[in-house]
């Protein structure tokens, strides 16, 4: 008799596969454990929900199609709290739509993953082309004081694995996380292989164990509260106003907001060496640095190699992990090179708290494309001769 | 609904359902929020609920907070979106009960676009939607279902708009049951909530509640007699609606164009969203 993970493999289909970006998303998502899905269509996202709803009914899970981005984010909320797992996926302009339940997940502490296929912006701007505009919208695009987890897969084979670490973060931090991927990698085809299950680690939240006394946002050392699904008589009030540790609205009083979000802040900021994550690439006798993420970073490491064939001392900081931010690893880079250059597909982004990390170390030059096409090796390597130039 | 006949008392009914630590409410004097809690509470006796296994949703608003005084897992979401929370916590959990309140502006303004669609997708969910025409939390606004020519603080001129008539558009959209009932008669809507979490599918109680301070004040209707008179003078039965537009002289039937109706307006069989997705998943499952 077969196994759920065996039906999981049997869904999914051959081992090794030639899929897209978004496809992997899916696959990483069913892999994970994710069993509901909540979405609506959207360029260059719309392969995300159609793997989804092909998936999710043959492992017995659910899709609903919902009217749009706010009801989809809302849904695998409310299904997040019945204890199973729950992803969304959008581009840009649904992103935009999230963001109020967005802040609901951020305060009700609810595990989920949202996909973000991102498109040029503002507004409709370029749907079928990638772009990386929503950097700082994820980091700051819900309103008030928080935190985000936010990944940047650089290949199809890491969209899928670094979908699946996504989820662990989002059960172990009880927080929603992000899965930040663009037009171009959504919609590449690569060859993908579907990891075998002692492969990768799964993480599940950690569960609340007794009723009696139990106050559902009361956090232990790791500030993370133990979770109890509706449905299991623990009889859980969920609010987005700022509440005690028994879940009461408490929206008047300062020392409780403080506390709150604070905790909320404090359990993602005291975990960073637990969720940052990144590459190195030629860090060792490396005079000028490229700091870069999503599918840009694959540009730069061909240039790495190329460039150090034409002389040039040249590293690559990869950046998977982008909030919470890596300040000390930036940092450190920075006071081992001579310049930095950040070549980013928007108008400048994640250049500014790599120029806060820097702190005036060395100087950090912006390489900035839009219009949806990507940086070829040559452009990279042509700004990195010009900022050799300046500085040495 | 013999049960009706022991009903228990509010303090028997305090004691079992509500969430202690909440109280006091947020309610003003005279505002019919808590009537409609108490007639939710009667329903659940009636039919001796399993709080353990429902789950009450809502969004924002005075009424919204209703779902925070029952002593049962609850929700209270953003502005507008207890639908779409609620749908999927039912579609993630088809043996919950899930019971939504909402208000006017939360359910059918802000709201709109997920009441449509979930009444379409014909959702399983009980909606307990508080109608007391206006914005009250927020002071008094005026909101989709103001009537024509009334105050509110942003129509201080009073109201232009056209007001909606939610049943009427759930009853369009084909919703299995759709109720509207005022508060000064108790048994018609505990009747109509317990018909409704029986309700396999989508059910919709419109609830028409007095809000004094907000509303009432700017409109003449701040004393409580005025104010459930009004509510007496302008609503009809909807058979007796029905009979006068039959059988009713020209001015009878004149005379009944501002009349809100009430009653049931809809109760019947439409196979829900969960239970279609459930034949679905027997299809395909491998």
């Amino acid at each position: 008799m077969s196994t759920h993970r065996d039906r999981l493999r049997q869904a999914m289909g051959d081992k090794v596969q030639f899929v897209q970006g978004d496809d992997a998303c899916a696959y990483g998502a069913i892999l994970a454990g994710c069993t509901f899905f909540a979405g609506y269509p959207i360029t260059p996202a719309t392969e995300v929900a159609e793997r989804m709803a092909e998936l999710l009914p043959k492992i017995g899970g659910c899709y609903i199609q919902m009217e749009d981005e706010i009801a989809s984010m809302g849904a695998i909320v409310g299904a997040s709290w019945t204890g199973v797992k729950t992803m969304t996926a959008t581009s840009g302009p649904g992103f935009s739509l999230m963001q109020e339940n967005l802040g609901y997940a951020i305060m009700t502490e609810t595990p989920c993953v949202i996909v973000n296929v991102q498109r040029s912006g503002p507004s409709t701007g370029q749907p079928t082309l990638g772009a990386y505009g929503d950097m700082m919208q994820a980091r700051w695009g819900t309103h008030g004081d928080h935190e985000i987890i936010m990944l940047c897969p650089a290949s199809v084979q890491e969209a899928m694995e670094l979908t699946i670490v996504a989820f662990n973060l989002a059960e172990a931090y009880r927080t929603p996380v992000l899965v930040f991927i663009d037009g171009e990698l959504g919609h590449m085809r690569e060859r993908l292989v579907i990891p075998e299950d002692d492969e990768f680690e799964l993480v599940e939240r950690t569960c609340a164990t007794s009723r009696e006394g139990y106050r559902p946002f009361a956090a232990g050392e790791d500030l993370v509260p133990p979770f109890a699904p509706f449905g299991a008589g623990f009889r859980t009030y969920v609010t987005g106003l700022t509440h005690n540790e028994a879940g009461l609205p408490r929206s008047a009083s300062a020392p409780i907001h403080d506390q709150l979000v604070r905790r909320l802040a404090d359990k993602i900021l005291r975990n960073t060496d637990q969720i940052i994550r990144y590459e190195e690439f030629g860090a060792e006798q490396c005079e000028i640095a490229i700091i870069a993420y999503g599918i840009t970073a694959r540009a730069c490491r061909d240039v790495v190699e190329e460039g150090r064939q034409r002389g040039l001392k040249v590293g690559l900081l990869r950046l998977i992990t982008i909030w919470p931010f890596p300040d000390e690893v930036v940092a450190k880079w920075a006071t081992r090179v001579q310049a930095i250059l950040v070549p980013e597909m928007n108008l400048g982004q994640i250049v500014h708290p790599i120029r806060e990390a820097v702190a005036g170390r060395c100087p950090v030059m912006l390489q900035s494309k839009i219009g949806g096409e990507l940086h070829t090796p040559t452009e990279v390597i042509d700004a990195l001769e010009e900022l050799r130039c300046q500085v040495c | 609904m013999s049960g009706l006949l022991k009903l228990k008392t509010a303090a028997e009914l305090r004691q079992i359902y509500l969430r202690h630590e909440m109280f006091p409410t947020i309610f003003c004097d005279g505002c019919g929020l808590g009537n409609v809690l108490n007639y939710t509470l009667w329903a659940l006796d009636e039919l001796q609920l399993d709080l353990d296994r429902t789950v009450f949703v809502s969004g924002i608003g005075c009424s919204s907070r209703l779902s925070g005084y029952v002593n049962a897992d609850g929700m209270h979401t953003t502005h507008g979106r207890a639908l779409a929370f609620a749908s999927g916590i039912k579609a993630a959990q088809p043996d919950l009960n899930v019971i939504v309140f909402t208000g006017d502006g939360d359910g059918s303004g802000i709201g709109g676009n997920h009441l449509l669609h979930t009444i379409r997708r014909n959702m399983d969910l009980t909606v307990i939607l508080v109608n007391n025409f206006t914005y009250g939390m927020t002071g008094g606004q005026a909101a989709p279902t103001t009537p024509i020519d009334s105050f509110s603080t942003t129509t201080p001129y009073g109201n232009i708009e056209y007001p909606l008539d939610i049943c009427a558009l759930a009853q369009t959209l084909g919703a299995p049951y759709v109720a509207r009932w005022m508060i000064n008669q108790p048994y018609p809507p505990i009747k109509s909530i317990a018909q409704g979490i029986q309700k396999r599918g989508f059910a919709l109680i419109e609830m028409l509640v007095p809000c004094p301070t907000a509303y009432g004040r700017r409109n003449g209707l701040k004393q409580l007699e005025t104010i459930w008179q009004w509510y007496r003078d302008h609503t009809i039965l909807i058979d007796d609606y029905e009979h006068i537009m039959h059988f009713g002289s020209p001015d009878e039937r004149a005379a009944l164009h501002d009349k809100i109706k009430i009653g049931i307006f809809q109760d019947c069989e439409r196979e829900s969203f969960e239970a279609r997705w459930a034949a679905l998943v027997e299809q395909v499952k491998l």
